[in-house]
């Protein structure tokens, strides 16, 4: 795009915002519900976000239930069994993960952490959390519509998510399913742009793009790929929606069903899993892009120390970024597809590897030699690292077309994804919200619940996942609501799955004691005070806590320097927030 | 799948040229004080509502190079029966020209400051938009009329899925257009048209590009043209 505005030097925000540039809302709705802050949005989206992820965890628990005590849970069909599975999963990758990192976390931290007052459109950004809140309720409304949910598995591969067979399939269960998808696209395009021209346009004086924190980084690069990958699944849902109401053959083939010959004839599944997966591997990263980001700052904010190798930081990001939309294929390595084909594709799912094993050990040397507090955010924060290695380098075996042609569709590979995406962001979105909380309410979290939720979760997310890998190994399929009599099977996996579901039960428990910190700190915390983790960025050096309308005081702060002078010799406290002007720089350490 | 990495990459190389320019080199923590080059946050001089479009056309530029990656793997099936192109379309892409035409006239005539000749420009491009939109209804009445229906075969299914998609994005902008209509009609100076006229010009330039590239797909030169490339390939 050329530049043709003829006065573009005045849109370089000025020194001082004229009062009457941002919006002021005049009432109570247009404060606190039709809100066109930042702020007050990313408190909508993470709201929403974390109460269906709430449903999300109930639905695995009854799932649980049902695996480890098949005869005393005999009301859990295998067909409800079947929607329980298909919902926590979509639950948890797209309305839970994506919602909660770009517009809880994006909305949030953006416009704070790049200096500015407000998101550059911030109607369109109202509209986008609307329209998020608007795909919810539609998928709610599939529990409560005649037939339930669909029951397709999160993948909603054709032909069976629109045959009779499935739940859902031939009802009103998939249909309300891929208009939620639909809803979720638009709405989630509407913030995405936003956090795109916000980090391009909306950066105060002085902060250039290699002085932006990591998690703007993550965040920014994200929302960039999800723009890219998130039309490949609304193509998906569009043309599936054609096959299911109009009865066109895009996906489906000829196909006897109850003994009926379908209309429909010539139509190729794998089409839909190609356009899926185009979306679906850098959705794993469209999650694990922001984590990265969060995860640096908490690392190098509680280790009182700078992160090591920023700019090799940086470029991994933007490597991880690119090279995830050429992996795509690796979900299809039973698809029946070209030897050469998965060669390809297994050769790029081992090069991506090399930067993420780059961030790992990035992390690792930030820590060496550290002012480690053990603080409740840096406690997730290492977590993460633990579980996002052990759940890397199960997804090394299974990106090798031999390893995965015996492991797939076995417990083993969802033991993988629970880990490497599940459980992992999960931990970074808890280390963020102990992180942030302070920012958002002017209160900390209680510290014993806190620690209390950090052991259980942790541990118990061991407990649950690493015996699923065993019975993965043993051969037990993943998606089946009861084992039976079966020769290969050992019956020492019976009682695991007891084990794994007992373990499950404990975690989901402490989940319920984070939400009721949530709430109760929201009144009886610890006062926090502007800048309780001593940290660097702008989002600390607001005019108050939490934030006003318009974040910043009068004028907006200039930045001097990089986010991450912590532990500097010679300066007076061990941490200069990105705003100081003083002299001293980590180059004088020599 | 080639399509859309074809555009995938060419978005990645201009994200990586961009990238390039912005000093990704240096080394941040041995520099303090404000950057006092110009402009002092790098960041571009173009208005943001015009960076926010750009980057909602490359978003749509995904979805339709996804759309036509779809075509293209679904007409390597056996079934695949192409059905006569209504002859009504060129008369439509002869309208969606010069709705174009009529909207970078627009905003020539804000630059200049011609209150009139902006708001029959404005005019005339929403006029000949909707001739566009009613000359594609028409042309699904004229194949439904020769007996091809959606569900009939995937050829004629994908040319009711594209049009209608490419329809729905035109509904879009005119909803754009009409508001900047209404303005240029009430206000008696040029000053506040300027920046929609250019969005909108910019808008129907890229849906433009898209509906050449889908009207060459639906009459079956891009297949062509693919096939050439290939056996010059091997």
């Amino acid at each position: 795009m050329v530049d043709v505005t003829p006065h573009g030097a005045d849109l370089i925000p000025p020194a001082e915002v004229a009062e009457v540039e941002l919006y002021h809302p005049h009432s109570w709705w247009t404060k606190y519900v039709f809100s066109q802050d930042a702020k007050v949005i990313a408190i909508q989206y993470a709201g929403t976000a974390l109460a269906i992820g709430f449903v999300a965890l109930v639905l695995s628990w009854l799932m649980r239930l049902k695996l480890a005590f098949p005869e005393a849970f005999a009301f859990i069909t295998p067909e409800a069994y079947y929607q329980f599975m298909t919902i926590h999963g979509m639950i948890m990758v797209i309305y839970l993960l994506t919602a909660v990192f770009l517009g809880g976390f994006g909305n949030y931290l953006i416009p704070l952490m790049v200096g500015a007052r407000d998101m550059v459109f911030p109607y369109v950004n109202m509209l986008s959390y609307w329209i998020y809140l608007f795909a919810v309720l539609v998928l709610v409304a599939s529990f409560f519509a005649p037939g339930g949910p669909t029951g397709a598995g999160w993948t909603l591969y054709p032909p069976q998510a629109i045959t009779s067979g499935t739940p859902g399939g031939q009802d009103w269960g998939i249909i309300l399913m891929l208009v939620s998808l639909i809803l979720f696209i638009i709405g989630f395009t509407m913030g995405g742009l936003n956090y795109v021209v916000t980090v391009l346009q909306g950066r105060t004086r002085g902060m250039t793009l290699m002085r932006l924190p990591l998690t703007v980084w993550g965040i920014f690069t994200a929302t960039v790929m999800a723009l890219l990958a998130f039309p490949a699944l609304f193509v998906a849902c569009v043309m599936m929606l054609f096959d299911r109401i109009v009865g066109t053959s895009f996906f489906m083939p000829a196909i006897v069903e109850m003994g009926q010959l379908s209309t429909t004839s010539g139509g190729s599944p794998i089409l839909f899993q190609h356009l899926f997966w185009f979306f679906g591997h850098p959705e794993v990263y469209i999650v694990a892009l922001p984590a990265f980001g969060i995860v640096s700052d908490l690392i190098s904010t509680h280790a009182r120390k700078n992160i090591f190798g920023y700019r090799m930081m940086v470029w991994a990001i933007v490597g991880i970024g690119a090279l995830s939309f050429v992996v795509w294929a690796h979900h299809m390595y039973v698809s029946g597809m070209h030897p050469y084909f998965g060669f390809f594709f297994a050769t790029t799912t081992l090069i991506i590897a090399v930067p993420t094993a780059l961030k790992v050990y990035n992390w690792i040397l930030t820590l060496w030699r550290g002012d480690i507090h053990l603080t409740i955010p840096m406690l997730f924060a290492l977590a993460f690292i633990v579980t996002f290695v052990n759940g890397g380098l199960t997804g090394l075996f299974l990106g090798n077309v031999v390893v995965d042609v015996p492991l797939s569709d076995t417990m083993f590979v969802v033991a993988h994804f629970h880990m490497v995406m599940g459980v992992a962001p999960i931990l970074v979105v808890f280390g963020a919200i102990y992180h942030w909380y302070p920012k958002i309410t002017g209160r900390m979290l209680n510290e014993a619940m806190g620690r209390f939720h950090f052991w259980v979760t942790f541990v118990g997310a061991y407990l649950i996942f690493f015996p699923m890998h065993y019975i993965g190994l043993v051969g037990v399929p993943r998606r089946y609501p009861e084992l039976g009599d079966t020769a290969f099977v050992p019956a020492s996996v019976q009682t695991l799955n007891e084990f794994i579901t007992i373990a499950a039960l404990t975690v989901g428990f402490a989940q319920l004691v984070f939400l009721f910190n949530l709430f109760w700190s929201l009144r009886n915390g610890r006062q926090a005070g502007d800048n309780p983790w001593r940290a660097t960025t702008l989002e600390w050096q607001t005019a108050g806590t939490p934030p006003p309308h318009g974040n910043f005081a009068k004028e907006l702060p200039v930045v001097y320097r990089w986010a991450y002078d912590y532990s500097v010799p010679g300066a007076p406290e061990d941490f200069i927030p990105q705003n100081d002007p003083g002299p001293v720089t980590q180059g004088d350490r020599a | 799948m080639t399509v859309v990495l074809v555009f995938v990459l060419a978005v990645m190389a201009v994200a990586g040229w961009w990238l390039a320019r912005q000093r990704l080199m240096s080394r941040p923590w041995l520099e303090v004080g404000p950057v006092t080059a110009h402009p002092e946050t790098e960041a571009p001089l173009t208005h943001p509502a015009k960076i926010g479009l750009g980057v909602f056309l490359v978003v749509v530029g995904a979805l339709f190079a996804l759309f036509i990656s779809a075509y293209f793997m679904r007409m390597a099936y056996a079934d695949w029966q192409p059905a006569p192109v209504p002859r009504l379309l060129w008369l439509n892409t002869g309208m969606l020209v010069l709705a174009s035409a009529a909207l970078q006239c627009g905003v020539h005539a804000a630059h200049k400051g011609q209150l009139t000749n902006l708001r029959l420009a404005l005019l005339a491009g929403g006029l000949a938009s909707l001739a566009f939109l009613g000359g594609q209804l028409l042309a699904w009445r004229d194949l439904a009329a020769q007996g091809y229906y959606a569900t009939d075969n995937p050829a004629v299914s994908f040319f009711y899925l594209l049009t209608a998609m490419h329809g729905l994005h035109i509904v879009g902008g005119l909803v754009a257009l009409g508001r900047t209509n209404l303005r240029a009609w009430r206000t008696v100076r040029t000053e506040g048209l300027t920046l929609s006229t250019e969005l909108c010009a910019m808008y129907w330039h890229v849906l433009l590009v898209v509906w050449f590239v889908l009207f060459s797909v639906l009459m079956g030169w891009a297949a062509e043209f693919i096939d050439i490339c290939r056996r010059l390939l091997s």
